[in-house]
C-alpha cells in the first residue's frame, strides 16, 4: 500500500515541524515530506486540507480486558476504538487474568492484537509474580517476549525492600517501571477523594496523602537504585511539585496524567454519578489547575487514556461498589487537543504528550513523522463537530460521563506502519 | 404541600434535585440537603396532627388504604423498621417487610434486582436502608416515576427520617429554632444521623451547630456544612440548649479511631459533671440504641434532661407525616 496524504497542516513535534505540507508512505514507511518523488504513485489519496496530520497516538494506559473479562470488551473491540480515536499504538497493563507474569501471556496477547489488525498492542509485564508485590518476575524474558516495561498496575507493593529489589532489578536491563504509587492504607476502602464532597456524602475518602506519601517513598527508593521509572497517573497538585523536584536534580522519573483529571474534579461526582469514579480519584479544582500546569511546563510529559471499559451492569451500584474507570479511547485526541485550543498548553505540547513522549519512555522508535520512519500517522480534522453517543462508540464499554456531549475535532485517518486501519468518511 | 420554585429547583444541591418532580413537589425523601424551611415545617406540622392518633381507641387513618408500601431493609434495624412499619400500618397502607442480604459485588442479584423485582408487584413506596452511601439514590433513580422512595439510612451519608423526628422533638421541648444552641457529640465521620442533623438544623435555623468529637471521627472540611468544630466538651456545651448524642459503634473501637472505651467516656462521655455549663433546661438527645457508658452516664440517659423515649414516640407520627406527604395525603388530615 502506498498513501500521499495532501495539504495537511502536519505537526510533528520531535523534529519541531508545524507546516503544511503533503506526505508520502510507501512499504510500510514514510517515503517523503513536502517534495515527494516523481515516480510515486500512491494507491491511495488521502485530502488533509483544513486537517492535522499528526504521528500516531500512542496511549500509555489502557485496559483491553482481555483475557479474563472478554465478556466486557475484547482486544479486538478495544484496539479497534483505539484505531477510531486515532490511537496506533497502546500500552496495556499486567493486570488481566491471568496476570502478564509470563512470556507467553505477554506472547499471547502481542499475537492476538496482531490478529486482530488494528491498533498495535505493548503489554507491560508484571513487576511482581501475581502481582502480589512478593516475587520478582522474570522481567528480563517477559522484556524479550515484547514487554515495554514492568508495572505492579494499581496492586501495591506494600514491602520497600521488594520495590527497591524490583527497581534495581529491572535497571539492570533498563527496563522503565511503571508505578502508581497510593499508599495502601491510607487509601483504605476510599473510593473519592477526602474534601468537602466525601464529607457531604459520607463516601470513604482517600485523602491527598495517599498519593503524596507513595510518590515520596517511590522516588527515594528510586534514587537509590538507578532505575527508570514512570509514575503513572498523578492526581494531586503537591505530588506535581515532588516530581518537578526530583526531575530537577536530574533523577530519570516520568510521569503521566489521566485525560479526565485534567478535565473533572471532584465536584462532578454529583449526586454518585459512579461514571466519574476512577482511581486515583477526581481531586480539587486547584489540583486539576496544577496537573494543567504541570503539563505545560513540562513536568508531566505524557497524557493517557487510562481506558477502562466497563458493561452497564457494574456502574449500576452504589458508588462505593460501583467498578472504576472511563472508557476513554475515542476522546482522548480531541479532549487533549481542546485543552490545548483552550491555551492550558501548547499544540506542540498536547501532542507530544501523546506520541514522542510516551514513545520515549517505553523505548520504541515511534510518535514521529521523519522520513524512513514507521508510517503511524492520524488525520485529524479539528472543525468536525461531532456528538458522543452509545451508537458512536467503537469501544464496548460505553461508560464515559461524556455520553451525550457535544466534542470538536475527530480522527479521519489512521495509519499504522503503512496500512490504514481507520477512516472515516464526511 | 409547599412546591419549591423554578429558581430554588435550579440550585439544589445535586444530591437532592432528585426528591422533586418538574412542578417542584416533595416525591421523594432521601436527604434534608435543599429542602427548604418551609416544606420542613409543614412535614413537623403534619406530624403533630398525627400525634393524637396513637391515644385512640382506633389508631388508622385511611390516608393510604390500598397502597403498597415495601419495607426494604437491606441492613439490619429494629427501631427504624418497627416505627416506619407502624406508620405505614397506622395510614392503612399494605406493609411488607423485606430484610435482605445482597451482594456487595457485580455477581448475583443486585440491589437494583431486587428493587425491580419488587417494584413488578406493584409498590407504590419504597422504605430502604443500606449500608452504602446513595443507595437510596440509586434506586429512586431506576424506578418509575410514580414510585415513591423513603431513605432509612444509606451508609454515612443521610438518615432524613430520624432527623425529622429529632427536629419534631427540638421543637416540641424547647418552642422552636430561633436563637437555639445546638452541640452534636461523637463519631461524626461514620454518622449519617448527624449530615441529615445538621442540613436539618441549618435549614430550620438554629443559631449556633457545634459538633465536638476527636479529630479521628470529624471528617474533613465539616465546617463547609455550617458548624463550628471543638474537641473540648466543656467549650463545647457551654450555654447550649440541645445536646445530641450520636452511638460510637463498638466496631470502631479497633484501637485505631478511639484508644479506649475508659478514654472515650472520660473525655467525651456526656455525665451530669459535664452539662453543668449546659444551659440550665438543655435537653438531651440520642438517636438509639445506647451505649450506656460508652457515650452517655445512664444517670444522664435516664435523667430529667432526656427526651430520647419521646423521640422514639415521636418517630412513628414524623413518619406517618412523611409517607403522607410523598404520597400526596396530607390535604386531607387539615
Amino acid at each position: 500500500m502506498s498513501i500521499v496524504i495532501q495539504g495537511g497542516r502536519l505537526i510533528d513535534p520531535k523534529n519541531n515541524v508545524d507546516m503544511i505540507t503533503d506526505i508520502a508512505i510507501e512499504n510500510g514507511e514514510i517515503l517523503a515530506i513536502g517534495s515527494l518523488p516523481q515516480n510515486f504513485k500512491p494507491t491511495q489519496i488521502i485530502d488533509a486540507s483544513n486537517k492535522l496530520v499528526l504521528p500516531g497516538v500512542i496511549d500509555l494506559c489502557a485496559r483491553l480486558r482481555e483475557p479474563g473479562e472478554e465478556q466486557t470488551a475484547t482486544i479486538a473491540s478495544e484496539t479497534k476504538a483505539a484505531a477510531s480515536g486515532g490511537i496506533t499504538r497502546l500500552v496495556c497493563q499486567p493486570d488481566t487474568w491471568p496476570v502478564i507474569d509470563t512470556p507467553a501471556m505477554a506472547n499471547m496477547i502481542r499475537d492476538r492484537a496482531d490478529a486482530s489488525g488494528y491498533a498495535q498492542v505493548h503489554p507491560l509485564g508484571a513487576l511482581t509474580v501475581g502481582l502480589l508485590g512478593e516475587k520478582l518476575t522474570d522481567m528480563a524474558m517477559l522484556t524479550e517476549a515484547g514487554c515495554v516495561g514492568v508495572s505492579n498496575a494499581l496492586n501495591a507493593v506494600e514491602s520497600t525492600l521488594v520495590m527497591r529489589r524490583a527497581l534495581q532489578y529491572a535497571s539492570t536491563y533498563d527496563i522503565p517501571v511503571f508505578l502508581a504509587p497510593q499508599d495502601p492504607w491510607l487509601t483504605g476502602n476510599g473510593v473519592v477523594h477526602e474534601g468537602e464532597v466525601s464529607t457531604r456524602l459520607g463516601l470513604p475518602a482517600i485523602p491527598e496523602a495517599a498519593e503524596t506519601v507513595g510518590v515520596a517513598r517511590d522516588i527515594a527508593v528510586i534514587e537509590t537504585s538507578g532505575a527508570r521509572a514512570h509514575i503513572n497517573l498523578l492526581s494531586c497538585g503537591r505530588s506535581v511539585t515532588m516530581v518537578a523536584e526530583a526531575r530537577s536534580h536530574g533523577l530519570a522519573v516520568t510521569a503521566s496524567v489521566a485525560i479526565h483529571q485534567l478535565i473533572f474534579c471532584e465536584s462532578d461526582i454529583g449526586a454518585f454519578n459512579t461514571l466519574f469514579k476512577v482511581v486515583p480519584p477526581l481531586r480539587e479544582r486547584t489540583d486539576k489547575e496544577a496537573l494543567l500546569d504541570a503539563v505545560r511546563d513540562q513536568v508531566v510529559t505524557v497524557i493517557c487514556s487510562d481506558h477502562q471499559p466497563h458493561g452497564d451492569d457494574v456502574k449500576l451500584a452504589p458508588f462505593s461498589e460501583a467498578a472504576a474507570g472511563i472508557s476513554g479511547l475515542e476522546t482522548l485526541l480531541p479532549l487533549t487537543l481542546g485543552l490545548a485550543e483552550q491555551g492550558h498548553f501548547s499544540m506542540q505540547d498536547a501532542i507530544a504528550a501523546l506520541t514522542w513522549h510516551p514513545a520515549d519512555i517505553i523505548g520504541i522508535d515511534a510518535g514521529h513523522l521523519s522520513v524512513g520512519a514507521t508510517a503511524d500517522v492520524c488525520v485529524f480534522d479539528p472543525a468536525l463537530d461531532w456528538t458522543l453517543t452509545v451508537d458512536e462508540m467503537e469501544s464496548r464499554g460505553k461508560n464515559t460521563p461524556l455520553m451525550g456531549q457535544k466534542m470538536k475535532g475527530r480522527a479521519t485517518h489512521t495509519i499504522l506502519a503503512g496500512e490504514l486501519i481507520f477512516s472515516r468518511s464526511n | 404541600m409547599a412546591r419549591i420554585s423554578p429558581d430554588q429547583l435550579r440550585s439544589l444541591p445535586p444530591d437532592s434535585a432528585i426528591q422533586f418532580d418538574s412542578q417542584g413537589h416533595l416525591r421523594h425523601f432521601l436527604t434534608i440537603s435543599g429542602v427548604p424551611r418551609e416544606a420542613l415545617t409543614q412535614i413537623l406540622d403534619t406530624a403533630e396532627s398525627f400525634m393524637t392518633f396513637g391515644e385512640r381507641e382506633i389508631k388508622k387513618v385511611p390516608l393510604l388504604r390500598g397502597k403498597t408500601v415495601v419495607n426494604l431493609f437491606f441492613e439490619a434495624s429494629t427501631r427504624t423498621r418497627t416505627t416506619f412499619e407502624l406508620a405505614a400500618k397506622r395510614l392503612s397502607a399494605d406493609v411488607i417487610n423485606m430484610n435482605a442480604a445482597r451482594m456487595s459485588t457485580s455477581k448475583g442479584e443486585t440491589i437494583l434486582d431486587t428493587v425491580r423485582t419488587l417494584e413488578a408487584m406493584h409498590t407504590d413506596l419504597f422504605v430502604v436502608r443500606d449500608s452504602a452511601s446513595g443507595a437510596s439514590h440509586l434506586i429512586a433513580r431506576h424506578l418509575p416515576e410514580y414510585v415513591r422512595v423513603i431513605n432509612a439510612g444509606d451508609g454515612r451519608h443521610a438518615h432524613p427520617t430520624q432527623a425529622m423526628l429529632d427536629m419534631f422533638t427540638i421543637r416540641q421541648k424547647k418552642g422552636g429554632f430561633e436563637g437555639l444552641k445546638v452541640a452534636i457529640i461523637g463519631d461524626i465521620l461514620h454518622s449519617r444521623v448527624a449530615r441529615s442533623q445538621i442540613h436539618a438544623l441549618a435549614t430550620l435555623g438554629v443559631d449556633e451547630i457545634r459538633v465536638i468529637g476527636p479529630r479521628t471521627l470529624i471528617p474533613t472540611e465539616i465546617e463547609s456544612m455550617g458548624v463550628t468544630v471543638t474537641s473540648n466538651m466543656s467549650e463545647g456545651l457551654r450555654d447550649i440548649d440541645v445536646v445530641m448524642m450520636l452511638r460510637l459503634q463498638r466496631e470502631r473501637m479497633d484501637g485505631q479511631l478511639v484508644p479506649s472505651e475508659q478514654e472515650y467516656f472520660s473525655q467525651y462521655g456526656l455525665t451530669e459533671e459535664k452539662l453543668q455549663v449546659a444551659d440550665t433546661k438543655a435537653i438531651v438527645m440520642h438517636p438509639g440504641p445506647i451505649n450506656r457508658g460508652l457515650e452517655i452516664a445512664s444517670s444522664v440517659a435516664d435523667g430529667d434532661r432526656s427526651v430520647i423515649l419521646s423521640q422514639v414516640t415521636n418517630g412513628i407520627a414524623v413518619r406517618m407525616s412523611i409517607m403522607a406527604t410523598l404520597m400526596g395525603g396530607t390535604e386531607a388530615v387539615r
